[in-house]
């Protein structure tokens, strides 16, 4: 395991969830192939890759069928390369917890920073606010309970929680700024929001983290084909 | 030996309820059911899931598991003596039927929801919808008896639930399954012949007359 040219990644730099697995990758040691894709021309390999969903990141590993949805992704690189930074704990029941928090990210959490960028309306904006402070009062619970006075939700070391929810902290404060908003606000969630700073600042998501050019002109592109609700 | 205590948290109709249900009948796992009415939440569902108020819940020697596809890992993983497992050995093959089970629950219960709830052009684009996942998931059975080969897998449990429903999808959408996809429905009537299937699936009529029901409910 370590061959260079064995596993590919198709993503683009914005995306979170190309991010996310980038962010596993590197903890691992994994060394890789990435393939930028242009989401407004994705190429026939993203096409053929993905056929379902027609979505970035898509890992390919030799010549096996490409693997597609980024928790996915994480999960099989778990289970590939075990030995050098597990990210799933080995307990069953801890393992559920962490892939029901992940399906909360991922189902409830996230959508609603893509709510926001297409809502115009005021109230619908403060409506979209008020759920937020919900969901990161839950996530702020499960991070004191996850963590155990430590630094991450995997502990002293990053777990898998830390990589699903890691990832979409820089796009958050995107958002966050365009819509005069904190997140992860220091009163309200006092240790999500060392927990984000933390995060933000680990080497192997820092060194794959977008840059603002990169999500202005991402932003720009997500406003012509997904643009604000009418 | 520690005694296991085992509760399954659910609502006849719900397909996500008979996944877990199938799941615990296919490994022989003895469980208590408890019916939950939807309409009249009790506080213990609350307890047990605080973020969603949902069923399935299973409840394992105390502590609660949510979300059906999590608790069918959660039962292949933890009671890993007991055969048929859910998902293969291999990574790779494991991904690939969490990609497919994954893109079942994301999917196909939203839009087969505007077939019969939803009125005029909505309803052929939940048919449309509804056709595309099932087509898309046919593909992959194959030449085998199930998704996950000689036995019920990660896949075949995901499904099965769905197809007390196809008699309420073709009603309302006037459209027949099975001449859309022969294989699947091929592939369904073998899922049945098993008991853990057979005893979990609610009956195609009563989720025809529930869903009626709602829609008055709903219309109110």
């Amino acid at each position: 395991m370590g061959n260079e040219s064995e596993i590919r990644l198709l993503g683009t730099a914005a995306s979170p969830f190309v991010n996310r697995v980038q962010f596993a990758l590197n903890l691992k040691s994994i060394k890789y192939e990435y393939t930028e894709e242009y989401l407004a021309r994705k190429s026939e390999l993203l096409l053929k890759s993905n056929p379902v969903h027609k979505k970035v990141p898509v890992l390919l590993h030799a010549d096996k069928p490409p693997i597609c949805e980024s928790q996915i992704i994480i999960e099989y690189l778990d289970e590939i390369q075990p030995d050098l930074f597990q990210l799933l704990p080995s307990a069953s029941l801890d393992r559920a917890n962490c892939r029901f928090w992940a399906a909360y990210i991922d189902n409830k959490f996230f959508p609603l920073y893509e709510e926001l960028r297409r809502t115009t309306k005021k109230a619908g904006q403060e409506a979209i606010k008020e759920q937020m402070i919900e969901a990161t009062k839950l996530l702020e619970e499960a991070f004191v309970k996850s963590s155990n006075g430590k630094a991450y939700f995997g502990g002293d070391q990053v777990g898998y929680l830390d990589v699903v929810l890691g990832c979409f902290v820089r796009w958050i404060k995107h958002v966050d700024e365009l819509n005069d908003f904190n997140t992860f606000d220091e009163v309200r969630v006092p240790e999500l929001a060392k927990w984000a700073k933390n995060v933000s600042s680990h080497e192997a998501l820092k060194s794959v983290t977008p840059g603002i050019e990169t999500l202005v002109s991402f932003f720009g592109l997500l406003h012509i084909y997904k643009p604000p609700y009418q | 030996m520690v005694k296991e205590k085992v509760v399954l948290v659910n609502f006849w109709s719900s397909p996500f309820g008979s996944r877990v249900k199938i799941a615990l009948e296919e490994k022989g796992i003895p469980y208590e059911y408890k019916e939950e009415d939807l309409f009249n939440k009790s506080s213990f569902l609350s307890t047990i899931n605080p973020v969603h108020n949902k069923v399935p819940v299973l409840v394992h020697n105390q502590k609660p598991v949510c979300e059906s596809l999590n608790i069918l890992e959660y039962i292949d993983e933890t009671w890993t003596d007991l055969s048929p497992r859910f998902l293969p050995s291999d990574p790779h093959q494991r991904a690939l039927a969490r990609f497919w089970a994954d893109f079942i629950d994301k999917e196909l219960y939203e839009s087969s929801k505007k077939i019969y709830r939803g009125i005029g052009e909505e309803q052929v684009i939940g048919k449309n919808e509804v056709l595309r996942i099932l087509k898309l998931v046919e593909g992959e059975i194959g030449d085998k008896p199930f998704f996950g080969g000689d036995n019920l897998g990660l896949v075949d449990i995901t499904l099965i639930p769905f197809y007390s429903r196809f008699y309420t999808w073709e009603t309302f959408g006037k459209f027949s399954i099975e001449e859309e996809c022969p294989n699947l429905v091929a592939w369904a009537k073998r899922c049945l012949q098993k008991e853990s299937v057979a005893k979990s699936l609610p009956d195609p009529i009563k989720i025809y007359e529930f869903i009626l029901d709602l829609n008055k409910y709903f219309a109110k």
